[in-house]
């Protein structure tokens, strides 16, 4: 990737690169379905209030717990049934994708952005300050996730904000530890001593003349650390721990579904499976974006 | 293939189990909803602990009479009051055999010794029983008031003991019938103590029940074999197994698979399947709770009774039971439960009529009121889904024009910021009775005594006439007037409205066909020594 | 050799001192008082409450009350439950072995299935086995676990009747616990069906617990495989002649384990979390859902001592994947 002419403007170089990107990203079937249900999703969450037939709070009190239309005894009016205070399932599902989405991209922000901070500050002044950033993400590391993401809900008490927190927290050393590995080995570049040479400062150093050259892991890993995001913050919701009724927030509606797991399939099936089918889609995209970003890969 | 070979599986295993069973005890198992949290009652709380503790190992002085809340011997054959009602004197059982297991056999039967040390070790700081496991505590002991009740306890021969009171209390009696009151045996105690093994009195417990404890595997199974010698009607099982499962659904299902013959607290969407279903049968009956949403009466315009009922007639309450407890309960006009002897029948709820409510409120000069509705986090049988609950009151305080948020907050401080003065907002809380006296829903929940620090009233409500009747009840034993004056008590509470009565839930015990003789209990309790399993 | 193991050892006690610090500190921000929690509905007087916080050593500093904690842990005493009364240890011990009898089920499992397809996938690349298993992988690793635990209750327990619920072995059978492991009791107790009836509780939390360890495993063997099977000794070896199956037998297989073990010794944490909700879901009596019961409880000494205790043993655990590695690979070693 690096072998490009020097001739080149830069915005040719990246058009070039983007073509490239295309090409291998679009070789993978999984990964353009992946894009195209992911495309969708968030279609549907933007333009929730207008695909949702019903309100995702309106209480309907004459239709609880109404099957999916297809069934004897579904309503036209609830095509995919209701629960048991009488909502539209299906419109619960639809302003749901804006949870999820919403969890993904704050979660991923969050850790992304704190752990190329510190990724680049131990990577970069290396020494002592190098050793304790990386003790400190050890430890963290050392805990099960959802255990430790459980315990810093509960202390900064249960509901969605605090779960994303929560759950960031727990993602952001696997960035830190992704961008110090790769700063250290741009370091020792010729790119950055000639940079350094003609007199560039840390800072932009840091930002401008490295962190580019380690974004490729960086966006692998933020795709795969949304779809984490995705499934973590529905099992604290399952738990009771995320967000908190009557957000229609996947996991949530789970949660809430449970109690009537034998009575009626369709509060239950519904959510799990706009969960899978979301999570799948965004890891079908992730796998693609590893093929076309990683060039080790792409030989074989 | 596979199908085959498991299919043949299942059948051998099914054939092995009703030879087994055949050839063997009749074994009874209780899909029970929480692990024990110990064996000894007297330290603990929780209901599901004394089902696994109280009362299938250990009797006590007086006992409930079965299905009812009346109190019938137990320990004690008989008892005498004084005139001016602060002695007792108890005229023990004699022949009361104790348990024994691998390290203790009972040289003597039970006397008065082992009622004085029951009681003397959760009184006396410094009893050596008092501390026996670092960090225990007698809560029950304490929150009945029984430190400041009871003023000695004599022993006046082996079989009679007197109980000596400050003051007269009505309910006295049907506070030593409570868990927390079980008589456990000194002998055993002197024998650990000399063994250095005092934990062992709440692990490996020896009582004089209708049950003898023979294992317990953390948080899975509990084992109890019949006690031969039991000096009631001997028990028609021969094992007790408790299979503990904290979910309902799971527990539910292995009701239906056969894997257990009883279980608690079924969630309300299931009740209609229950009664479906050709083999189980479901007993009902209301529950000694109520639920309720408590109002801020010192805050205003919550101070004002006429704003309170206002905002109690914009409440559908009939949608609520629907919605939240599936049908599954009594709506609530008064502040304890039909069951309940004293309950007052003649009382009219107020209508749900939210034109009436929003002319009432205009009268009283509230508009654009915007006030919050608590939540409980935790699920409990008087309030099956506290956040349900609130989005419903939710919606239906917006068509009188109130706008209501909801909050909520982890138990612990759910629980003492809803204590705090000058709370903001409405609390949805509840109680379930712990003796069936009206005096312990009334006084704890509702009385001046218990509106400040470490009382239970919510509401803040100090209403001087209230107080005063529930006063001279205490200390009345005739219970005809007792009667009279609850039945008073209540209409002052419904006068001045300072709770939205929610509801009492049903209580639900589905089983098993093959079982019979099971009692409910009104205060929740789980008792098997009358059940029998069809062959 | 031995310098390294030291050298491990020696990194790993400020790293356990730090696991003290964030188990400690953690659960003592946690908002809520246990007292309260004991008391209830029915609340609890200020001199009765401040009575009990001394009595429970919670009025004293905070500092003071770690070093006391650490002070304890020294002599292996992690303190007693607040709501059982009883010692932490001996109940983690207690309900220790369901977990590992879980984990060790599941991960034997998706050893099992996963390497296998895994290689296969990659020896037959592009074929409809590669594509459907790595379909099949990934909807795996997608698979929101608590769901499918739900789903696979209705169908096989609920629906088909194959399976029981929950618990770990019919109530029919009762032989005192030696080593807590039930497939070894229930085989030792020498009674007749005990262990089939072991092995009938243990498959469905363990397939929903192995779900993603196993999608990781195959995806990951799959990869390691090909990578191998693209390096010039294997395809010298290829373009000797030597026949396909010694190929892959003996160079690219060997080869490709080493990432593979790794993998599967990095699931014990992914293990952990899903034990967390596979126990809460099958009523598995183990440490996750002793864990989650006693955070909603605020049992301090038990959240606490079980915090150190999981983090330790997934320490230690890596400890010996990183150990294993050395041995394996000696540059690491060095380096």
């Amino acid at each position: 990737m690096s072998d490009t002419t020097v001739k080149l403007s830069d915005a040719a170089i990246r058009r070039r690169m983007l073509a490239e990107f295309w090409f291998y990203f679009s070789q993978n079937r999984g990964a353009v379905v992946g894009l195209v249900v992911f495309t969708l999703l968030v279609v549907v969450a933007l333009f929730a209030p207008v695909l949702a037939p019903h309100g995702a709070a309106t209480q309907y009190r004459d239709a609880l717990l109404l099957p999916p239309v297809w069934q004897e005894g579904g309503n036209s009016q609830f095509l995919l049934g209701t629960d048991a205070v009488g909502r539209d399932m299906l419109s619960r599902l639809i302003y749901g994708a804006q949870y999820s989405l919403f969890i993904g991209i704050v979660v991923v922000s969050i850790a992304l952005f704190g752990g190329i901070i510190i990724g680049l500050v131990a990577g970069f002044f290396r020494g002592w300050v190098d050793n304790v950033i990386m003790r400190v993400m050890d430890l963290i590391l050392a805990f099960p996730s959802l255990l430790l993401a459980l315990v810093l809900v509960a202390v900064l008490g249960p509901g969605l904000t605090n779960a994303m927190i929560a759950i960031a927290i727990v993602y952001q050393p696997h960035f830190a530890r992704l961008t110090r590995a790769a700063v250290m080995s741009e370091m020792e570049r010729e790119y950055v001593t000639a940079a350094r040479v003609a007199g560039a400062g840390n800072l932009r150093l840091m930002f401008k003349t490295i962190l580019p050259n380690c974004l490729a892991p960086l966006i692998v890993q933020a795709t795969l650390s949304f779809s984490s995001a995705v499934l973590d913050s529905a099992a604290l919701g399952f738990l009771g721990m995320g967000a908190q009724p009557p957000t229609p927030e996947w996991g949530t509606m789970l949660a809430e579904a449970r109690e009537f797991i034998l009575r009626a399939w369709w509060v239950v099936t519904f959510p799990g499976l706009t969960i899978l089918v979301s999570v799948l889609a965004i890891n079908l995209m992730g796998d693609g974006l590893r093929d076309a970003l990683d060039p080790k890969l792409k030989r074989s | 293939m596979k199908y085959f070979s498991r299919s043949l599986i299942a059948v051998s295993a099914v054939a092995l189990m009703s030879a087994a069973a055949a050839a063997e005890a009749k074994t009874f198992v209780y899909c029970s909803e929480a692990s024990p949290e110990g064996f000894d009652p007297a330290p603990y709380t929780a209901g599901g602990t004394f089902d696994a503790s109280a009362h299938p190992i250990y009797n006590r002085l007086t006992e409930f009479k079965k299905g009812t809340t009346e109190v019938e011997p137990g320990l004690a054959e008989s008892w005498d009051v004084s005139e001016d009602g602060t002695e007792y004197t108890f005229h023990l059982r004699e022949g009361v055999k104790w348990h024994s297991n691998e390290a203790f056999t009972p040289s003597r039967d039970f006397n008065a010794d082992d009622v004085i040390f029951s009681f003397e070790r959760q009184s006396d700081a410094d009893n050596p029983w008092h501390q026996y496991i670092p960090g225990v505590t007698y809560e029950y002991y304490t929150s009945m008031a029984m430190p400041s009740l009871v003023k000695s306890i004599e022993k006046i021969d082996d079989y009679t003991v007197k109980f000596t009171l400050n003051q007269p209390e009505a309910p006295f009696l049907a506070n030593i019938a409570m868990a927390f009151a079980s008589i456990v045996s000194k002998e055993y105690a002197d024998t650990l103590e000399a063994a250095g093994r005092q934990e062992d009195l709440n692990n490996m417990p020896i009582g004089t029940g209708p049950f003898t404890f023979l294992a317990y595997q953390k948080d899975a199974v509990i084992r109890y074999r019949k006690n031969p010698d039991y000096w009631g009607t001997a028990p028609k099982i021969d094992d007790l197994i408790f299979a503990i499962t904290p979910d309902s659904a799971v527990r539910l299902q292995k009701l239906k698979a056969g894997e257990c013959h009883l279980m608690p607290y079924p969630a309300p969407a299931d009740i209609e399947s229950i009664r479906a279903d050709d083999s189980l049968t479901l007993d009902e009956q209301p529950g000694l709770n109520v639920g309720y949403l408590a109002y801020n009466t010192t805050v205003a315009p919550f101070d004002n009774p006429k704003v309170r009922k206002a905002l109690n007639m914009a409440i559908n309450k009939e949608a609520i039971v629907q919605a939240v407890f599936q049908g599954a309960a009594e709506p609530a006009k008064n502040p304890i439960p039909p069951t309940m002897w004293s309950y007052n029948d003649a009382i009219q709820d107020d209508p749900y009529d939210p034109e009436a409510s929003k002319a009432m409120l205009e009268e009283e000069g509230v508009t654009d009121l915007s006030m919050k509705i608590w939540a409980m986090p935790v699920q409990r049988p008087y309030m099956p889904n506290a956040r349900r609950t609130a989005e419903l009151m939710q919606e239906d305080l917006s068509k009188v024009g109130v706008n209501a948020e909801i909050v909520s907050y982890e138990w612990g401080e759910y629980l003492s910021k809803s204590m705090e003065p000058g709370r903001d907002g409405a609390v949805l809380l509840g109680w379930t009775g712990d003796n069936g006296d009206p005096d312990n829903f009334l006084s704890v929940l509702l009385s001046c005594d218990s509106a400040g620090d470490g009382g239970a009233n919510r509401a803040f409500w100090c209403n001087e006439e209230f107080s005063q009747l529930l006063q001279d009840a205490k200390v009345t034993s005739d219970q005809a007037e007792r009667t009279a004056i609850y039945e008073q008590a209540q209409e002052v509470f419904k006068d001045q409205a300072p709770w939205f009565t929610i509801a009492h839930s049903t209580q639900y015990v589905p089983m098993s066909n093959k079982v019979s003789g099971f009692v409910m209990s009104p205060l929740g309790d789980f008792t098997f020594e009358t059940v029998d399993l069809a062959e | 050799m031995v310098r390294f193991i030291l050298s491990k050892l020696l990194f790993l006690i400020p790293t356990f001192l730090g696991i003290t610090i964030i188990a400690f500190g953690f659960v003592r921000i946690l908002p809520g008082d246990p007292v309260l929690l004991m008391a209830g509905e029915r609340g609890v007087s200020p001199e009765r409450h401040a009575e009990l916080s001394a009595q429970l050593g919670f009025d004293r500093p905070l500092v003071m009350q770690y070093f006391e904690f650490l002070g304890r842990l020294f002599h292996g005493d992690l303190g007693n439950s607040l709501v059982t009364k009883k010692p932490v240890l001996g109940e983690f011990l207690t309900l220790f072995p369901a977990t590992v009898e879980l984990g060790l089920f599941a991960i034997v499992l998706a050893t099992l299935i996963g390497v296998p397809v895994g290689v296969f996938a990659a020896i037959k690349r592009g074929s409809w086995f590669d594509q459907v298993s790595m379909t099949a992988a990934l909807v795996g690793f997608s698979m929101p676990i608590f769901w499918w635990g739900l789903l696979l209750i209705i169908f096989f327990s609920g629906i088909l009747g194959w399976t029981p619920v929950s618990g770990r072995i019919s109530l029919m059978y009762y032989f005192p616990d030696s080593t807590g492991f039930m497939l070894i009791d229930s085989l030792t107790s020498g009674q007749k069906g005990a262990f089939t009836s072991a092995v009938s509780h243990l498959i469905l939390p363990s397939v929903v617990l192995a779900t993603i360890p196993l999608a990781v495993i195959a995806r990951q063997t799959r990869s390691a495989m090909l990578e191998v099977m693209g390096e010039d000794y294997v395809r010298t070896a290829r373009a000797k002649g030597m026949p396909q199956r010694r190929v892959i037998g003996v160079h690219a297989l060997r080869n490709a384990m080493i990432p593979v073990v790794t993998t599967i010794g990095l699931q014990i944490g992914v293990l952990m979390a899903g034990a967390i909700l596979t126990e809460t879901i099958f009523s598995w009596p183990g440490i996750g859902k002793w864990m989650i019961d006693s955070i909603s409880r605020r049992d301090y000494p038990v959240v606490q001592s079980g915090l150190l205790l999981i983090a330790g043993m997934v320490m230690l655990v890596n400890l010996l994947v990183d150990l294993t590695y050395g041995l394996i690979n000696p540059r690491i070693r060095a380096s």
